[in-house]
This record gives C-alpha cells, sequence and structure tokens, in this order.
C-alpha cells in the first residue's frame, strides 16, 4: 500500500477555505492551523518522545513576544522576525531542557512548568520591553500587499492573505517534523519513549536526544507562537502562563497522541468546541473540564484512536474472522 | 577484556557488592553464579554503568569505564541482557533490532534518510538467525516470553558487542527452551568470537558452558576458577550448593 | 540602608507567607508521596476551601468565634469533596500514565473555577479576624497581628504534629509503606484502596484549611487557585517532592526570597524566586531533599 501524501492533501483543502467568502470561517480556519502547529510541536515530545511537558506555553509566548517586538519596534519584516521567533524559543528550550531532562516522569512535567512561570513573571512584569499586563498590542500584519496583485487572490481579505500565509509556513514545518519522526532521529525519541533504560544500552544518550526533542518542539512553539501574536493583533502574558500549556496537551489527547495527524484533529475539534459552546455559554473552562474528563475515561486514544481502534477492529472481523478477537487493537506505533 | 577491582556498592547501608575483583579474557566464556540476592545484577549494572560503584574500578579493553554513562560503554563494545525481559514493547520485532543497529552506528542523529529503509538486510539476517524471521512484524509486547527473551539478544548482537554480558537469559523459560537458548547463544558466541558473562540459576547449564565460573555471596566474592575447581570449593558447597541440596 | 525593624517585618512577612505555603505544600507533597499523583486541583481545594469559610462565616455570623468552627467546617468540607473525587473517579485513573492524572485534575480545575464564579461570582469577598486574635503586638518595633503570630505558631505544629503521626504511629507506617510500594502495603495487610483515600483526604483537608485561614489576610478572587498551585509547586521543586521537612524548608526559603527580593528587584521578586530554584536544581536536581525516582 502506497503511502498517502496527508501532508499534501490536507494543504490543498485548506487553500480552497478563503474560496467561501466568510470571514468567520477563514478566522476559525486561520485558529486551527496556528494551533494546530503548537499541538503537533507538543506531541513531538509528549507522544514520540514520552516526556510530559506541562510548559509548552513558554516557547509559544517567547517566540509570540520575538515575533511581535521586531515587527512592531524594529519594523522587521515578517520572514525574518518569525525566524527569530523559532530561534528564540528554541534557545530558551535549550537552556531550560537542560535542567528538564536530568528529571523523569512527573518531576521532568513539574519543572517545565516551573521554568514556564518564570517566563510567565518576566512577560507580566518587565513592562519596559513586553508591555506588562497591557502586552504588545497592534501587531502589524506582514506585508502581504503583492498577493493583491495575483489573480484569484487579489479579490481576497487581508486576513485571508495572512491565513494563506500561515497555512504555508505551517503546512512547511509539518513537513518538517513529518521528516523528524521519520528520520533515524525520530525512531530513537520513539525507542526513548518505550524503553528509556533499554534505549541507553544500544547506546543512546537518552538525555541529549531528549534535550533535542525537547529544542525543536521549542522552535515549532515559537513559529506557532509568532503566528498566533500576529493573528491575535496582539501579544499578551496570558500566552505564557501555565494553563495555555494544558491547551496543547488537551488538544492532543482529544486529537490522539498515538498518530501523527491526531494532535491536529484535536486542535480542529477544540476550536470549533470552543466556537460552538462560546456561542451559548460563558463558561466555556467548565464545559471543557466534563468534556476533558469523559475523555479521559471514556476514550482515552481521543479521535484518532478510537477512529484506528474502529478501523482496525472491523479489518480483524472482515479478514479473520475475529480469531483474533482476544487481543485488543493495539495502535502499532505513531504511523 | 573486562576487568573489575575492589568493585563495591551499598543501597543504604545494605552492602550489595562488596569489594569484588574479577577478570574475563578475550573470547572467554564466564558466568556469576550466587544464591538469590548475592549481587549477581547489581554487579552487572555496576559494569554497564547504570550503577555508579562507590568503591573500586572496572576496565573495559583497558580502559578505565568506572561511572561512565551506559550509552558509551555499550558504544565501546558491550551488549548486555536484563534479568526481567527489557525490549521496546510498543516497537514491532523489526523495529526493536533496527532501532539497535541505528542507534549502535550512531545514525540517530540523522535527519536525512527514512528509518524504515535503513539496516533492512542486516537486520532481517539477524532475525533469521534468531529464529525470528515469522515475527518480525509482530508488535514485540504481544510475544511470549521466550521469543522477547530472543528479542531481547537481537537488540544486544545488533549493538555487534565484543563481550556480551546476559543476565539470567533463561528465566522463566521451560527446559526445552533453555536447552535451545542456550544452544543459540553457543553458536553465536562461536561464529562471532564473543566473550560472554552471564549469570544464571541452573547449575546443569552453568557447568555444561562456563569455563569459568565467579560465586558470590552476599556481596562478596567466594570463590573463582573452572568449573571443577569451583565444585570442589568448600566454601561454594557449604554456602551455595549446600542450601540447594 | 534599611532600618532593622523594617527588615524583621519583612522577615516575619515572609514567615507568614511561608506557613500558607507550606499547609497547601505540604498537602500536595504528602498525596504525591503516597499516590504518585501530582494534583493540580490541590490549588482549586484551597480556593473553594476559602469561599466555603466565607459561606460559613456569614451563616453562623452571630456567633463571636464562629471563624473557627467555619474554617474547621470549610476544611472537612473539602477533605469530603477530596473523598468523593478520589472514591469515584481519580482511583480509575491509577494503572494508566501520568499524563491522564495530570489532565484529570486540570479538568477539576477548569470545572472548579468554573463552579466556584457560579455560586460565589466574581468579586473579591473577605473575612474579618476573629475578635479573639484581632489585636496586635509590638515586636522589635515591628507590629505585628495576633492573627499572624497565631499562624506562624501553626505552621510548625502541623509540621511536628504530621512528623510524629508519620514516624511514630502504626498509622505512620501503613503511609510510609504506601509511599514505598503498594505490594508491601498489602503484606502489612492494610486496605489499599482506604489507605489511598484516606491520604487524598488529609492532603485536601490541608489544602481546605489553608484556604479557610488565608481568608482574614487575603481577600478572595477567583484566579487565587491557578496561582498558589504554581507557588507551591516551586516549593516542592525546591525542597524535593515527597519530602515533609523538604517542603517545609522550600516553603520558608520561597516565602524568605519574595519577602526580601521585593526588596532588591522591586519588580522582579517572583522572578529571584525562580533564579534560586534554577540554581538549587543545578545542584541538586531533585530538590534538597528529594531523591532520584525512576
Amino acid at each position: 500500500m502506497k503511502r498517502v501524501p496527508w501532508t499534501l492533501i490536507v494543504f490543498a483543502a485548506g487553500l480552497l477555505v478563503p474560496l467561501l467568502g466568510s470571514r468567520f470561517y477563514t478566522f476559525v480556519a486561520t485558529d486551527i492551523v496556528i494551533l494546530s502547529l503548537f499541538a503537533m510541536s507538543l506531541n513531538l515530545l509528549l507522544g514520540y518522545t514520552g516526556l510530559v511537558s506541562f510548559g509548552h506555553a513558554a516557547y509559544f509566548g517567547i517566540g509570540a513576544y520575538t515575533c511581535a517586538l521586531l515587527m512592531k519596534h524594529a519594523n522587521a519584516p515578517f520572514v525574518p522576525s518569525l525566524i527569530a521567533a523559532g530561534l528564540m524559543a528554541a534557545a530558551a528550550a535549550l537552556l531550560f531542557g537542560f535542567f528538564c531532562v536530568r528529571l523523569t516522569r512527573i518531576y521532568f512535567a513539574m519543572l517545565t512548568l516551573a521554568f514556564a512561570q518564570i517566563v510567565w513573571a518576566i512577560c507580566f512584569k518587565w513592562n519596559d520591553v513586553t508591555g506588562g499586563e497591557q502586552g504588545l498590542p497592534n501587531v502589524p500584519y506582514p506585508g502581504l500587499d503583492w498577493m493583491g496583485s495575483v489573480p484569484v487572490l487579489g479579490g481576497f481579505r487581508v486576513a485571508d492573505h495572512f491565513y494563506l500565509c500561515a497555512l504555508s509556513v505551517v503546512a512547511l514545518c509539518f513537513a518538517g517534523l513529518r521528516r523528524i519522526v521519520d528520520a533515524p532521529f525520530g525512531r530513537v525519541l520513539t525507542v526513548i519513549r518505550d524503553n528509556a533504560e533499554r534505549a541507553q544500552f544500544i547506546g543512546v544518550n537518552v538525555r541529549a536526544y531528549q534535550l533535542a526533542a525537547f529544542v525543536l518542539a521549542g522552535f515549532f512553539a515559537g513559529i506557532s507562537g509568532g503566528l498566533f501574536g500576529i493573528f491575535n493583533r496582539g501579544v499578551f502574558p496570558d500566552f505564557a502562563f501555565w494553563t495555555k500549556s494544558a491547551e496543547p496537551l488537551i488538544m492532543t489527547i482529544l486529537g490522539g497522541m498515538g498518530s501523527f495527524w491526531g494532535p491536529a484533529v484535536g486542535a480542529a475539534a477544540f476550536i470549533v468546541l470552543n466556537q460552538q459552546i462560546t456561542s451559548y455559554t460563558e463558561y466555556w473552562p467548565l464545559t471543557m473540564g466534563t468534556v476533558l474528563i469523559v475523555l479521559l475515561f471514556v476514550f482515552p486514544g481521543g479521535i484518532a484512536g478510537t477512529l484506528l481502534g474502529l478501523l482496525e477492529r472491523g479489518r480483524v472481523r472482515a479478514g479473520r474472522g475475529g480469531t483474533a478477537a482476544g487481543a485488543a487493537p493495539m495502535v502499532k506505533r505513531n504511523a | 577484556m573486562l576487568e573489575v577491582s575492589g568493585l563495591s556498592k551499598a543501597f543504604d547501608g545494605f552492602t550489595a557488592v562488596d569489594k569484588v575483583d574479577f577478570a574475563v579474557r578475550r573470547g572467554e566464556i564466564a558466568a556469576v553464579i550466587g544464591p538469590n540476592g548475592a549481587g549477581k545484577s547489581t554487579f552487572f549494572n555496576l559494569i554497564t554503568g547504570h550503577l555508579k560503584p562507590d568503591a573500586g574500578r572496572v576496565l573495559f579493553k583497558q580502559r578505565d569505564v568506572t561511572g561512565a554513562p551506559p550509552h558509551r560503554i555499550c558504544l565501546m563494545g558491550m551488549g548486555r541482557s536484563f534479568q526481567r525481559t527489557n525490549i521496546f514493547p510498543k516497537l514491532t520485532v523489526f523495529e526493536n533490532v533496527q532501532a539497535a543497529f541505528i542507534t549502535h552506528r550512531r545514525r540517530g542523529s540523522n535527519f536525512w534518510s527514512l528509518s524504515d529503509s535503513l539496516y533492512r538486510g542486516e537486520t532481517e539476517a539477524l532475525l533469521g538467525s534468531l529464529g525470528l524471521a515469522d515475527q518480525a512484524d509482530a508488535t514485540s509486547a504481544v510475544l511470549s516470553h521466550g521469543n522477547q527473551k530472543q528479542v531481547e539478544l537481537g537488540i544486544a548482537l545488533a549493538c555487534d558487542p565484543e563481550i556480551l554480558l546476559l543476565d539470567e537469559p533463561t528465566a522463566g523459560m521451560s527446559a526445552a527452551e533453555t536447552r535451545d537458548t542456550i544452544r543459540l547463544i553457543q553458536r553465536i558466541a562461536a561464529e562471532r568470537a564473543l566473550t560472554l558473562l552471564f549469570t544464571e540459576h541452573d547449575m546443569e547449564v552453568v557447568f555444561s558452558i562456563a569455563q569459568k565460573i565467579a560465586v558470590l555471596h552476599q556481596g562478596r566474592l567466594i570463590a573463582e576458577g573452572t568449573p571443577e575447581a569451583v565444585q570442589q570449593n568448600p566454601d561454594v558447597r557449604r554456602v551455595y550448593l549446600g542450601e540447594r541440596h | 540602608m534599611f532600618e532593622f525593624s523594617f527588615l524583621f517585618g519583612q522577615f516575619l512577612g515572609g514567615i507568614t507567607a511561608a506557613m500558607f505555603l507550606f499547609l497547601i505544600a505540604s498537602g500536595l507533597s504528602l498525596i504525591f508521596g503516597v499516590l504518585r499523583v501530582l494534583n493540580f486541583a490541590h490549588g482549586s481545594f484551597y480556593m473553594i476551601g476559602a469561599y466555603l469559610a466565607w459561606q460559613f462565616v456569614h451563616l453562623i455570623a452571630p456567633a463571636p468565634e464562629g471563624f473557627w468552627l467555619a474554617a474547621l467546617a470549610a476544611a472537612v468540607s473539602i477533605a469530603l469533596l477530596g473523598a468523593i473525587v478520589e472514591r469515584a473517579l481519580l482511583r480509575h485513573l491509577y494503572s494508566r500514565e501520568e499524563l491522564y492524572q495530570l489532565l484529570f485534575t486540570y479538568a477539576l480545575v477548569l470545572i472548579l473555577g468554573d463552579m466556584a464564579k457560579i455560586v460565589w461570582g466574581t468579586q473579591q469577598l473577605s473575612v474579618s479576624r476573629p475578635p479573639s486574635l484581632a489585636g496586635s503586638s509590638e515586636v522589635f518595633g515591628v507590629t505585628i497581628p495576633h492573627y499572624n503570630l497565631f499562624i506562624m505558631g501553626l505552621g510548625p505544629s502541623i509540621a511536628v504534629g504530621a512528623w510524629y503521626v508519620l514516624q511514630h504511629t502504626p498509622l505512620g507506617r501503613i503511609v510510609r509503606a504506601a509511599a514505598l510500594d503498594r505490594e508491601t502495603l498489602g503484606a502489612l495487610g492494610a486496605n489499599v484502596g482506604w489507605v489511598y483515600t484516606g491520604m487524598f483526604m488529609a492532603g485536601s483537608f490541608l489544602a481546605g484549611l489553608g484556604g479557610a485561614l488565608v481568608t482574614p489576610i487575603k481577600s478572595i478572587v477567583p484566579g487565587m487557585d491557578v496561582e498558589i498551585i504554581v507557588e507551591a509547586f516551586i516549593v516542592v521543586v525546591i525542597g524535593g517532592l515527597g519530602s515533609f521537612w523538604g517542603t517545609f524548608l522550600g516553603a520558608l526559603i520561597y516565602g524568605q526570597v519574595l519577602s526580601f527580593g521585593i526588596l532588591i528587584f522591586p519588580r522582579f521578586s517572583i522572578f529571584a524566586v525562580s533564579v534560586l530554584m534554577a540554581a538549587i536544581l543545578i545542584i541538586r536536581p531533585w530538590g534538597l531533599f528529594g531523591r532520584p525516582l525512576k
């Protein structure tokens, strides 16, 4: 069976959104695209390396502030600013990750959270640079005027142009992530996730690889944060607050961390759900908490995991008349 | 090949390994025996870097590796298996062994190739020689205990070791499986000119294949020598064989 | 530079803050030590404890020392809430990966936070000090409310009391065994499930008590749950998770650094705490009293 180029298909489908001509759809699609990168970057740690980071918002926030500061105060062009956002986030991930990977499991989670709070505190208090509690409003859009002179694109709004730009950046990042997990490097990460003790004795410097994964995840989170700051037309300390770190975790669990696309599916579900629920009630956290509990108890594999499980079961039943009924369908690996 | 001197380790005041001196020459098949809790696994973990000794030295190929991290010791040419089967449960059998090829040949930091196609031939050949070819695509967690032990052996061998440390390679196996496993290990050790250091509770196995035996009791080395010499040793008869009969 | 009395005042302020942190963090650490669950909702329990204390004070307003009864009732209610959460939900997640437990407790944070808003609204609430401790004394030129003195005494008392129970009673032996592993515990003939429930209740009780007792000093606001939990995390990271005295020391250090940090870097006192935490972790990755855990 030949591998389906999902990245391309999703990207192509995404390109069509502005044709719907709805301001609202473009808005939601931009939100989904940017936050799915945030969730996917986290899954490099969560699903592939087996590291539970509860401080991923730190790198999202650093990316957002870096990009916003460069574009707003230094009038820097978009592309270098965004790359700088990724690199700053990666640098912070290197510094914090160095300490975090010395710890395991829950201790790791706590320390990532504690470091994220440092970042939040800096964003919150360093008025001269970050604008403190007020944040940095009015982050400019990238200069995408050239799109106006391209046929078809010319008829779109500025927000549509930015959407296409974000979509392209995110698609590139997804291709990069896919490459990382399919390369030997990615295989080593899954080996560490499965059994870190054994991994050491096939010659893996576990901490070095964990740190590398942490830095890469930080980089992509930074890119995502940079994009989000522009999309949101402003950057605020809340971007780095610890509860923000829970969002990509919830998205990942919602979509399923056992598959490459799970977190993106989860991000889409999360955002659509948010849009729906907030139009009825202001108690979105209450609803989300309840959904999360149902998910944890009833569908621990998330949307993707549950679908894959159903598919597998269907295939077993059709193929072998239920010979393997006793063995629960296993998600073979991160496909 | 491997030389330890004055090796000691205590946990919370309990001395698990107490000033052990021991050496294995290249090409030798050596066994460490002793009753449960004699410190065999700790002894192995001190050699392989999983534990840091309180005192003493470990020399591997004339180089001091005391307290070196496990991955570095492994890359120098030491392979090991664990007492409790220690594999990558969610990966397939093929991926288990292939991963060891990838990491041991230092291709792990490679981003520019696809891991699926790496070392296919080597992995298939090794699985074939272990009799695991049929199970290559099975998730390793669902294999039988005996097969999992073989996977673990495959992982260790993919690291192309010069010395192989096996901690209870036949633990939990039936008599027939034990016989097969021992034959397999002997064959592979001969083919690859491996140095072998293993622990084993089955005395028949130990005395049939080991050329040299060390006896640990309460963390201390109480006897060392050829199987005959060890069998005759009065201390060994008292503390070890005496307990069994 | 600074007058002695001023510095002494800062010092006492740090101690008072530390004792509250200790109440919260010790419960967190106790639950983690036995159940191996990091309870994000611990901060929510603290907040609900505060709201309940306010509610009970108003219910029994005429009684002169009603505050004490209200505080106790709030803490007991939180312990019961803890018992329900543990028995009904949490225990089904013990066999799962930590991530599921973490997200479960986080879901509770979301739910409890909104529930508190629904019940008590978003305005600030406050409780006045009980009449018996409404006065204050002057020590070395510093005016200290009696209530703060009481808190400074309560913290160490609870620490010593808990230490005694843990080290010198049969109950403590069971708890210590439980912290090591479940099998040992089963061998002691204890009912593992109820030991876990009991520990979760005890930890929750401390959170509720902390929340109730803080009300005469701080006003009750939404968001105090997610703030305190991070402070408690930093305290246990500094002290070492699962270590009782580590938590005590971590709280003292946190309180002092925060209180003197404000003098040195007025805006960055929280930053000073973080830097200190990083420094400690460079030297001791598992915290001051923590042990490496596989």
